[in-house]
């Protein structure tokens, strides 16, 4: 597959293709980063995801949040799903984990914003 | 059950509704759109003409010049802005300048007050933008200019206010003879029963009165479309500029508004929808193409909207003020187009006489009052005045509208007249909010909230101009299938 | 109600909030912000998305993380923050009119101003997009405001015009929410937003992004029923034949930001008419003297980083100019863009301190140097693998290197491809 690095501005054009025992053939990397971001793109891709949900009793009517680290990237619509109907209670402060463990991922999706009670 | 039932709240309507305000009749107004001015009024170049380009002898001449005269009353008691800033008729060879003497001379039949004709040079130096090219020109100096949908709305806040009934988003759909000599009128919403119908339907006047019966006549609208440039290019000109004028009508005109903005327009293309209000790209091309040959300095960008609206051409080439063939208790103000915002109010008073002809004289109400104030604008305040109002209303103190500098208070009033207003494009109209070079981008949601806590309608439901027109289409998450357990 | 001030910050965003705190640091305690809005944040409050603060802090923030680490410095200082107030007029002499529904009008009077009112979005109107008027067309950042922070949805079917990245972040916000987003249609042959934008908002849920296609028409009375897209040719003139008509609900526009000069130009200072923002120095004071710009407001960036960076500078600026700096027009060397360069800022320089440049390219350039002239001698130079317009490039040049340099010259930032410089090794 072919793919654009998303690392730094050079923007490297990549390619990748599973080779023999398992490893990674790739090419066109600038930097080791760059090619560990293309394995990880290859074999699972991973996404930080942010959202809002609904707050009851607060200052603002949404609080912003994110997931507290990568999950695979086809998790995210199922996880989205999951703050369907969901409605957290105000005081909310950055870093309160609103889910925990979301979607059997690992990652915690936590608030991104303050609200305060009113 | 209502004396007298006006369908359509255009400028037309509304005038003719204040007009009868004065008289013990319970009144009611139609309108399909969501607020008065929806259609044509709330869509055309806001020139209130000095009358020289109608035919002598026609009913447009003499409503035209008799509603001219009546615009610095009407305003001043409406309180709506109006400037008499004068009409110039460009020439630019000699054909050109043969027109304007025909014009001249009409304008002299009609009773057109201080026409001149002007040498370029006095030309240029009245406007020091127009194209070196010109020859000469004709000078308007009653032409004027006013905003035509504040004009409208104030029109209808006033009949309002002296007991005429508004039914905004009553789409007439049919209109029945009943035994008694009353009219069924049968709406999108609910039925009325009335002595006395006036057709102000505008584009649609046609499709009133075959309703009614009667098939007199046929309206063929025909489109204008405009830009409107932001307040930095306000001051290109200070007088209304027309080109030459042809068969389709007064040509491409450059104008400053009421509101210091600077509007080009309008073309003239027939159309078979009456619903027609979309712009075109040739269309827009042309326009800028023929405002250049007034104003070749006509900055490319700098337009902060485009707008088209429709003119209601008649058949017969006259207005049509008239009892109808089938009922004199019908009767038409129909064909309304230019100069149909300058002859409003006269028209208005046409009817008025129309109906004593056929009723005998009505009786006046004692507490008529013809004044009526408008929303009291921030931006247009002194210092001193300023401090007071945010004392008194500290919304007053809360920009909603950055680009126009439009308070909360100035939005909260305009929700509170008698009109039964709820969408942002009525707040728009009446405060200006959303009508400046970000063009509601900012205020938008704003403006949703203060409709939301004020009227108490969700913000799902708030429409920028009724029907289906809502601005938002849920709430977030509503899109999402339902997920799992947590 | 009549106050004085050292220094008064028109806005609270990220422009505002760096700028005071820079303030503060450099020892002036009588600082005001004047925010319009009932938050301190700015546009910050509504980019939920993460990728804020990699150059500032070093990590991944979201955009309202972003915003609070500056507020709870500011919160340290006791800088005074007037939320919901309006700034109506600045006057040359620095005096400010302004407005709130608790102190009604007040008038400020500052030593130093700094601009950072930040930017507004391009509208319909300003494209003529011809067609109905229904509702549905939609700027991408009143729509990211009505989800992010109203909590509603514009629509359920979108067409987005334009690649900038406030666009190309709402097609993937709109695409999480449920909503299905059928099209980015760009005008130019390439993204005006930055390219993990178009990877991560775009590639990852398989959006199209139509490259030389524009909206020439939109349909709808009422609410928006589609859109005609038609490709372009190289003059971006639509190309007969190649209209196709897309049904949707929702048209989002992100087709550039305009710099919110009204109260800039209200109190005299000159704006570049490539930036739309304000001609400055390199503590990017304007024209004016002890009025400074920075942020969105003096030209549109792509990064907040760099948007705390620039308005750290103009701290150190309004200090100097309370304690005495004062160039005089005749002091000032020009820097003008050259091949290659859209614009550069600062637009002239004084010499009294380092200077980075921030500038953008004209178009796509791929494998040179970007070098500042005086048309005899490089003064600074730096490798690019590539440029694009969607991405602001930056180059440091020493102070010293300005020694000897004439008053009279002007600089020049420009491009040079490599293969340039390798011709110009051999003659």
């Amino acid at each position: 597959m072919q793919l654009i690095c998303i690392l730094c501005p050079r923007g490297c054009h990549i390619q990748i293709h599973p080779g023999k025992n398992g490893e990674w053939e790739v090419e066109g990397h600038g930097c080791k980063r760059g090619r560990d971001y293309a394995i990880q793109e290859a074999a699972c891709p991973l996404r930080v995801f942010t959202t809002s949900l609904w707050v009851d009793g607060g200052a603002h009517r949404l609080v912003s949040a994110r997931t507290d680290r990568s999950i695979p990237k086809d998790k995210i619509i199922e996880s989205l799903k999951l703050t369907k109907g969901l409605t957290v209670k105000a005081p909310i402060d950055i870093g309160d984990v609103l889910i925990k463990n979301i979607a059997g991922t690992g990652a915690n999706l936590v608030a991104t914003r303050k609200v305060d009670r009113i | 059950m209502y004396d007298i039932i006006v369908i359509g709240a255009g400028v037309v309507g509304a005038s003719i509704a204040r007009e009868l305000a004065r008289y013990k009749l319970n009144i009611a107004v139609l309108e399909a759109g969501s607020d008065a001015a929806a259609g044509s009024s709330g869509a055309n170049s806001g020139i209130v003409h000095a009358g020289y380009d109608c035919k002598p002898g026609t009913l447009m001449a003499r409503l035209n010049v008799q509603g001219n005269a009546m615009y610095d009353r009407i305003c001043k008691e409406l309180d709506v802005p109006f400037r008499r800033n004068g009409s110039l008729v460009l020439a630019f060879n000699d054909e050109d300048v043969f027109q304007l003497e025909r014009l001249m001379v009409q304008g002299v039949k009609n009773g057109v007050a201080d026409l001149r004709l002007l040498p370029a040079n006095e030309v240029l130096e009245m406007e020091p933008s127009i194209n070196p090219g010109v020859v000469a020109a004709l000078w308007a100096p009653t032409g004027g200019i006013t905003s035509p949908y504040e004009l409208t709305i104030a029109m209808a806040e006033n009949a309002a206010d002296n007991g005429v009934e508004f039914y905004f988003e009553h789409r007439v759909e049919s209109i029945e003879r009943k035994e008694n000599d009353k009219f069924r009128i049968i709406t999108s919403r609910r039925d009325f029963v009335a002595s006395c119908v006036i057709n102000a339907a505008g584009v649609n006047g046609d499709v009133i009165s075959k309703m009614a019966g009667d098939d007199s006549f046929i309206i063929h609208p025909r489109k204008g479309e405009y830009c409107l440039y932001d307040r930095k290019w306000g001051n290109m000109v200070s007088r209304t500029v027309f080109q030459p004028p042809s068969n389709m009508g007064k040509g491409v005109l450059v104008t400053p508004t009421v509101d210091g903005n600077l509007l080009i327009g309008p073309n003239a293309v027939d159309t078979e929808k009456r619903d027609d209000d979309c712009t075109s790209a040739e269309g827009l091309a042309f326009i800028y193409s023929k405002a250049l040959e007034s104003v070749p300095s006509l900055p490319g960008d700098g337009v902060i909207t485009v707008f088209a609206g429709l003119r209601a051409i008649a058949d017969e080439g006259d207005f049509i003020v008239r009892p109808s063939g089938v009922s004199e208790k019908i009767i038409h103000a129909a064909g309304i187009c230019s100069p149909g915002l300058t002859a409003a109010p006269a028209i208005a008073r046409e009817v008025n006489a129309i109906l004593t002809g056929i009723c005998g004289p009505l009786e006046l109400k004692k507490d008529f009052n013809p004044i009526r104030k408008g929303i009291k604008r921030f931006r247009d305040m002194d210092w001193e005045e300023r401090m007071q109002i945010v004392k008194e209303d500290p919304k007053y103190g809360r920009i909603v509208c950055r680009c126009e500098t439009v308070t909360e208070g100035e939005i909260v009033q305009a929700l509170r007249t008698k009109l039964p207003v709820n969408t942002t494009d009525a707040i728009k109209r009446r405060t200006r909010a959303g009508m400046g070079r970000c063009q509601g981008g900012f205020c938008t949601p704003r403006i949703m909230e203060i409709i939301e806590r004020e009227l108490g309608i969700p913000m799902e439901y708030i429409t920028k101009k009724g029907g289906s027109s809502r601005i938002v289409l849920g709430r977030i998450k509503d899109f999402l299938e339902e997920g799992g357990e947590l | 109600m009549s106050v004085k001030t050292e220094v008064a910050i028109i806005g609270g965003g990220p422009a505002g909030l760096a700028a005071a705190l820079s303030c503060y640091r450099h020892g002036i305690r009588n600082i005001m912000i004047l925010e319009r809005d009932e938050h301190l944040g700015g546009i910050l409050q509504q980019c939920i998305h993460n990728g804020f603060g990699l150059h500032w802090f070093g990590e991944e923030l979201t955009g309202p993380e972003y915003a609070q680490r500056f507020i709870d410095e500011i919160r340290k200082t006791g800088i005074s923050c007037l939320l919901n107030t309006m700034v109506i007029e600045i006057k040359e002499d620095k005096t400010i009119y302004a407005v709130n529904s608790r102190n009604g009008l007040m008038e400020i009077k500052a030593n130093a101003v700094i601009l950072a009112m930040g930017c507004r979005e391009r509208t319909r109107g300003a494209l003529r997009i011809p067609g109905g008027r229904p509702a549905g067309v939609y700027t991408a950042g009143m729509a990211q405001r009505l989800i992010n922070i109203e909590g509603y949805m514009p629509g359920r079917e979108v067409v987005i015009l334009g690649s900038g990245d406030i666009g190309l972040i709402m097609a993937r916000r709109l695409t999480w929410e449920g909503a299905r987003v059928k099209m980015v249609c760009e005008i130019m042959p390439y993204s005006t937003g930055l390219i993990r934008n178009v990877r991560q908002c775009l590639d990852d849920y398989g959006i199209p992004l139509k490259y030389n296609h524009t909206v020439i028409r939109i349909h709808g009375k009422e609410r928006l029923q589609g859109v005609t897209v038609a490709r372009v040719d190289d003059k971006r003139n639509p190309i007969k034949g190649t209209e196709e008509y897309v049904s949707c609900d929702t048209l989002l526009l992100s087709v550039g930001l305009i710099p919110e000069n009204e109260l800039s130009e209200g109190a005299g200072v000159k704006l570049d008419p490539i930036t739309g923002g304000p001609i400055v120095d390199e503590f990017r004071q304007t024209s004016v003297p002890g009025i400074f710009s920075c942020g969105n407001v003096l030209h549109v960036h792509d990064l907040v980083d760099y948007v705390s960076k620039e308005a750290e500078i103009t701290g150190e600026g309004a200090y100097r100019y309370i304690n005495g700096r004062s160039p005089s027009d005749s002091d000032y060397l020009q820097v003008i863009p050259g091949k290659g360069i859209r614009y550069v800022v600062p637009q002239r320089i004084y010499g009294d301190s380092d200077v980075e440049f921030y500038f953008r390219s004209n178009g796509i350039y791929k494998d040179g140097t970007v070098e500042l002239t005086d048309g005899e001698k490089v003064l600074a130079s730096k490798r690019l693998m590539r440029m694009v317009p969607g991405q602001m490039e930056r180059l440091i040049l020493k102070r010293e290197l300005l020694t000897g340099v004439s008053k009279t010259k002007k600089l020049q930032l420009r491009w040079r491809n490599r293969n340039e410089e390798d011709d110009a090794e051999c003659s």
